[in-house]
Order: structure tokens, then sequence, then C-alpha cells
């Protein structure tokens, strides 16, 4: 059913943003994840960590305030909010690896059902690719959180039984935010807690290469 | 005091050999030692193993040392997308490429620094970087083992050396640098002031003198030969 619609990359952003919670340290990835500090609630206030050492980064800056000493892990120039603080790249690791970081959020290309993560490489695709930081944050988050497209442009599952593309880390996801639904990553496998409007829990499980289970009827997406 | 102040970029990288191991401070393009890359490039040290988190952007930051063939290995943690020059030579296989988690790739500088031999973590098991490790369960987590990155050079950016070699650096430029300079032999830092020394408060010290054998002063130096 490729024409019923699906949430945007903002909606995905908007519904990851309700995961977290007032005064949670956050780590936002590349991709939707990076959309999401625009969406969060007026009542709570996060600390937004970046991997090249910064604690307490603010908004993108506006044209006119860049200052190219001042880049987030996408080498976008931000700007920071009071109590902001640097350090150097191992600390910052320090923190993500040691669980330090309430919550980080990345994007994905596979997440396997027992929460095996696959984000940083396409097999086949041209020259090197790259991890930076995604292993570290994979192993060392509180909560790790994925945001992406539930099935690829083919039409492909993305959350699978057994990762194919190569691995970020084991077991490492706890939730999935897709165009789709929200899903909780349990020992006993994948748990739909909620559904994005319009769609059924049957049509759902066609484009998902595992088994969801759910506790009842599992309630349409929340955005506020 | 130790004379470390060198008067100009060239006489700073004078003595890197074909075959040096050398760190390169920088993420995101802060932080990164340009006009010492720019001595290095036209010095023409070859066979360098290159040790950085990305490989440069076009012909910028370490993309001129791969334009000019110049790198034949390197230990990196995201070439980057536009790491135009070093993509074409991994290609064209006159570049080898060892890619790295970022935090381990920092903290397997620290461990040379800090002089230990190894440590376990769990960061890539189960994954291509975890190939040809040794593995073993602590306290009921897989681990793998990662070994020390030495240097011979740390080629880094800081914003103000006092004449001693105590460092700060501005906002995030500071990045990778502080670890390099602890890890490498020789630590060859390019920076924007010098100042007497007694001028950085003691409690601001980022890099301490100890790890900083090399300042040069290099704000608004366009490096031209």
């Amino acid at each position: 059913m490729p024409d019923k619609p699906r949430l945007t990359r903002d909606q995905i952003a908007q519904r990851a943003a309700l995961e977290l919670p007032n005064g949670a340290y956050v780590n936002l990835g590349w991709g939707i994840p990076n959309l999401i500090a625009d969406y969060l609630p007026k009542n709570v206030e996060v600390y937004f960590h970046s991997e090249n050492g910064i604690l307490g980064m603010g908004r993108r800056a506006r044209p006119g305030e860049e200052d190219y000493d001042l880049v987030d892990a996408m080498k976008v120039p931000v700007t920071l909010i009071p109590g902001a603080s640097f350090f150097h790249q191992a600390d910052a690791h320090l923190m993500t690896r040691g669980g330090h970081l309430d919550v980080a959020v990345l994007g994905g290309f596979q997440v396997s059902e027992k929460g095996d993560l696959a984000n940083w490489k396409i097999p086949g695709a041209k020259g090197s690719g790259g991890i930076g930081g995604a292993m570290d944050i994979a192993a060392g988050a509180k909560k790790l959180i994925v945001c992406m497209e539930h099935t690829t442009k083919e039409g492909a599952p993305k959350i699978v039984r057994q990762c194919t593309y190569p691995l970020t880390g084991l077991t490492c996801v706890d939730t999935i935010v897709t165009d789709l639904a929200v899903i909780d990553v349990k020992p006993e496998g994948l748990l739909l807690r909620e559904i994005a409007p319009g769609w059924g829990i049957e049509e759902l499980q066609k484009l998902t290469g595992a088994p969801l289970t759910s506790v009842g009827r599992a309630p349409e997406m929340q955005f506020s | 005091m130790r004379r470390k102040i060198y008067s100009s970029l060239d006489s700073a990288v004078a003595d890197i050999r074909d075959g040096a191991r050398i760190m390169f401070g920088g993420f995101g393009g802060a932080g990164f030692p340009n006009n010492l890359i720019q001595a290095l490039a036209a010095k023409g040290t070859k066979d360098i193993t290159a040790i950085s988190n990305n490989c440069g952007t076009r012909d910028g930051e370490l993309g001129v040392m791969f334009k000019n063939g110049q790198v034949r290995h390197v230990i990196a943690s995201f070439p980057g997308p536009h790491s135009t020059y070093f993509q074409e030579q991994l290609a064209a296989r006159k570049v080898t490429l060892e890619l790295v988690p970022q935090g381990i790739l920092c903290e397997r500088m620290r461990a040379a620094a800090a002089g230990l031999c190894a440590f376990y973590t769990t960061v890539g098991v189960g994954t291509e970087v975890a190939e040809g490790k040794e593995e073993r369960v602590i306290e009921g987590k897989r681990c793998i083992l990662e070994m020390p990155i030495h240097a011979d050079y740390a080629l880094i950016k800081a914003e103000i050396a006092d004449e001693l070699g105590n460092l700060t650096y501005r906002l995030a430029a500071r990045n990778f640098n502080p670890i390099m300079a602890m890890a490498a032999t020789t630590t060859i830092v390019e920076v924007d002031e010098i100042v007497p020394v007694g001028s950085i408060k003691p409690e601001h010290v980022v890099t301490p003198a100890i790890f900083v054998h090399r300042i040069v002063q290099a704000k608004g130096i366009r490096y031209a030969g």
C-alpha cells in the first residue's frame, strides 16, 4: 500500500522529541534526529551534548552570528545556552560510552528484533564510509532511540530479524520511531507501542521484517 | 627556560622524515593546524601514517596531503563525505585505511599517552572493527582488546600558548588537540598568540607545557613557501 500517507521526517522528529525527559542530557545523531531540537515541548528543557566537546549546545547560529570554532558534529555553526561547557573529544566520548547520557537518538539503516543497529555503511556503497561517534554512542547511552523510515525507498523492511548491513552495535536499541510506528525493543521481542494514523497492525506487520506484538490495540501516535 | 618557540612554520616541521607517524588535530573544520599542514605539504614528507578524525575537505585541512600523495596509511574515525583526494587515493590503493570508532580513537591515543599497554571495551563488539581482535567476557559483557596508538609527532592548533607551552583553546576548536598533544613523542602547536609566562592563570591551562615541544605563532600567516 505504497500510496497511503506516512509521517514526514519532521513528524518522526516531533514524535521522538516526546521521548526526552525534562532535564535529560541528550545526544542527537545525523539525519532525522538532528531535527528533534526544533520540536521540544515548551515545558521540557534538555541539555544537548555534541561529540566534539560541547555540553549545553543551543540553537543553530543565525546568519552573521556564525563562529566556525563553534560547530556541531555536522560542522554546522551553533550557539550555546547559559551553563554550557567545553571539553576535549575523549571526555566527550567518556560521556557517551560511560553511561552518562540519558538519551541518545541515532539514525538507522536497519534495526534487528534484538535491538542490533546498523547505521554507518551501506554494503556496496562507494568510498570508505565512516564510523564517527556512532559505535561509542550505541555502546553507552542509557537509552538509545533510533529514528528512521520504516522501509527502504524500494519498500524493504528496515526492521528485520537479523541485520544484513555492517553493524554499529549489538542489542543496543531501546526504542524505534518510524514514519509508521513507535516500537520498543524488549527481551521477548518487538512491542508495538503506537501506530501512525490510518494504519492497522496487519498492514504494518507486512512492512516489518520481524514479528510485532502489542498489548491490546496499539493507540495512534501522539505528537504533543 | 627551554626554547620552544620557532620563528617559522618551516623550521617547526623541518625534521619530519619520510615514514613518520603523525597525529593531526581538528574536527568539523575547527581546530585544524592548517598552517603546519601547509608547511608539511611544502616540505614534501612522504609515506606518512596520518592519525586524524577525518581526511580533509577537498584540498583543505588534510586534503592537500592526499592531493600530493604524501600519505601511505590512515587511522581515522570519519574520513568524511568531502575527503575527495583521500577517497581517490583509497580507490587507487595508494593509501590504506584503518577505521576506528571515534571515542576509541581518543582512548587508544590516551593509552599511548598514559603508558597503558591496551584496554578492553564493549565498543565495536560484533562489528567489522572487532575482526582479528582478542575478545573476552568481563563482568558479563563481551569486550574486545584495543591497542594504543603512538605517534612521532602531533600537529595541533591552540588559541594561546605561553612561552613555556601551556595552552588554551578557543570554543569547540579544542576537540582532539589536547589528546594528541599528550600522545605524541614531539608535539608541534600553531597558535594565534604567544604570551609571556604567567599570563595564563594556572587553573585555566588546558594542556600543560610538559606536553608541548614546539610553538609557532601562525595567526594571519597565509603560508607562501
